[in-house]
């Protein structure tokens, strides 16, 4: 148990030895801050004039601080590949998998250690991101329970992303095949939601199975057991398949 | 006494698609004994080694390691095991002390026995001026040295080092032989090669490996006894008349090799250096060298392994 956590802080360490990491969030924050300077803009010039005396008129919460949310959460498509993509395959193509391969350790210690690792770094992320909306706390109020469920949404949309990423980098021996492959798949998985969305014949399934119908959901501050459990589910999945590559990849075959 | 067998493994097969890797290689180690394993490239050590190391599972065949299967439970027997791979599993961007204190947790160490583990393994493999900096900055023969750190780290009853002093400067190569040569003494290693006065110097016993399969097994005292002549090479400050050495009874063919140096084939009687060293003595002949060369090794590998080629 104690060797997943210090697999887990390593591997959050060593994302900081390389410039990865820190230009990561450094890109990130600047391009999220953009957008967040363009957002408030338009709400104080256009939609707070606009909207002014109406009743229950579309608060600061609504469109900026979720629009900044579904936002952090289309840009992550991108990076999490990237943050994932070295777990196993950069272990691979370096020689050290073999360590922990010689190492006594369970597969599962490895794999959940890379995984909360992984956690921690999303952790981070939306610690600065959610930076920026609470900024507004000093202006304004903010409806803070909405701004929790957006928090705990991207926090579950970055984490099925982190799974998903993990199982296709176990399965590669190159970091690049593998952060090109997982940005397919995730990138799928949102075509699946724009397509069962589709005016002509869309399928409520295709929205159900994409893991981007359930985190707008919680955009919009609803708290569906539903939906946290489709995350877990979908996280649980991936790793036990992770798992299971890991585990049968000394195998004769 | 009995030592206790601390490897013991039978019949152990592995295949690479139609390629058999591993075909029916047996291994037994007692404590305190340094194994070599020998054989051309491609002939199925490394690939050995990683299935003794339980990073992968052989096709068929029996492993225990100190007494614990190693299939059955791998993470009990991992315990006493460790290997250095062929390339040193060193991540790049550590440092040797962030690095080592790592490989100490995943092998389970508590948290007060880390430090002087860490202290201990470095000092033995000549880490400790380094230890603060990155691995990726060391050079080659540093970041094996921290593999072979590593592999020792947690005091395991068997040290596995494939290729150890490969890519390392003279000096290191004689400091790593000593290192394995004491670690011998209260472990039990096994180490592949392909440098064959490695195995002389440091190894008790000897397996040539071809094709998958071993090919020759004995230990190094036997092969000595049993094998080719014994040969002594001389060298003196001036040609002298070998027709005066011819004379000693024991003395079968006297080989010059040109610059008054000679090699000298003998029937293996006791103390031959000494009566070398009284006739050159008596005749007034001025040594420069004298040193006993056993070919034996070198011939029985380039024997077997060509015959092999020719079979195969």
């Amino acid at each position: 148990m104690s060797v997943m956590f210090s697999i887990a802080w390593t591997e959050f360490k060593r994302m900081f030895s390389s410039p990865l990491a820190w230009s990561i969030l450094a890109v990130l924050q600047f391009v999220l801050g953009m957008i967040f300077l363009v957002l408030v803009q338009e709400f104080i010039e256009v939609i707070q004039p606009e909207t002014a005396g109406m009743d229950n008129a579309p608060g600061v919460t609504d469109t900026v601080v979720a629009a900044v949310y579904l936002w952090a959460g289309i840009i992550m498509l991108a990076v999490m590949p990237i943050l994932t993509m070295r777990s196993f395959a950069e272990e691979r193509m370096n020689g050290t998998f073999t360590l922990l391969r010689s190492s006594p350790i369970s597969v599962t210690d490895i794999v959940l250690g890379k995984y909360l690792g992984l956690l921690l770094f999303i952790l981070l992320m939306v610690v600065l991101i959610s930076l920026m909306p609470l900024s507004l706390q000093l202006g304004t109020s903010l409806d803070i329970g909405k701004i929790l469920s957006s928090i705990l949404g991207l926090i579950l949309l970055l984490a099925s992303f982190a799974a998903a990423g993990l199982f296709i980098s176990s399965l590669s021996q190159q970091p690049i095949i593998a952060a090109i492959s997982s940005f397919g798949l995730l990138l799928f998985l949102v075509v699946l939601y724009i397509s069962g969305k589709s005016a002509s014949n869309g399928s409520e399934i295709f929205v159900y199975i994409s893991h981007f119908g359930h985190f707008l959901s919680f955009l919009q501050g609803l708290f569906q057991s539903g939906d946290l459990v489709y995350y877990l589910l979908f996280i649980i999945g991936f790793l036990v398949l992770t798992i299971r590559k890991i585990d049968n990849e000394s195998l004769q075959r | 006494m009995a030592r206790d067998v601390l490897v013991q493994a039978s019949n152990l097969h592995r295949h690479y698609g139609q390629h058999h890797a591993v075909a029916g290689v047996s291994i037994r180690l007692q404590q305190g004994e340094v194994l070599g394993l020998l054989g051309p490239n491609g002939a199925g050590k490394s690939t050995t080694m990683q299935i003794l190391t339980g990073n992968i599972s052989p096709a068929s065949g029996e492993i225990t390691i100190a007494g614990i299967d190693l299939l059955d439970d791998p993470r009990e027997a991992k315990k006493h095991i460790g290997y250095l791979p062929e390339q040193p599993p060193v991540y790049r961007d550590m440092t040797v002390l962030e690095y080592l204190r790592y490989c100490a947790k995943l092998h389970g160490l508590r948290s007060k026995n880390i430090i002087s583990a860490v202290d201990f393994a470095m000092q033995r493999c000549g880490l400790t001026d380094v230890g603060k900096r990155l691995i990726g900055n060391l050079s080659k023969g540093y970041q094996q040295r921290t593999g072979i750190a590593q592999a020792i780290l947690h005091q395991p009853s068997v040290v596995i080092l494939d290729e150890p002093t490969v890519g390392l400067d003279p000096i290191q190569i004689n400091q790593i032989r000593d290192l394995i040569r004491e670690l011998g003494s209260d472990h039990s290693v096994i180490l592949s090669t392909h440098i064959l006065p490695e195995v002389k110097i440091v190894c008790d016993r000897v397996q040539i490996i071809t094709q998958g399969k071993t090919v020759f097994e004995d230990t190094l005292e036997d092969l000595e006894r049993s094998h080719g002549d014994p040969v002594y090479l001389m060298g003196f400050e001036s040609e002298i008349d070998t027709q005066k050495l011819s004379t000693l009874e024991a003395i079968d063919e006297v080989e010059s090799l040109g610059f008054a140096r000679y090699k000298i084939h003998f029937n293996g009687q006791p103390h031959m250096a000494d009566t070398l060293c009284k006739l050159a003595f008596t005749e007034n002949w001025k040594i420069t060298e004298l040193t006993p060369q056993s070919s034996s090794l070198e011939s029985i590998f380039l024997d077997l392994v060509h015959q092999e080629g020719q079979t195969a």
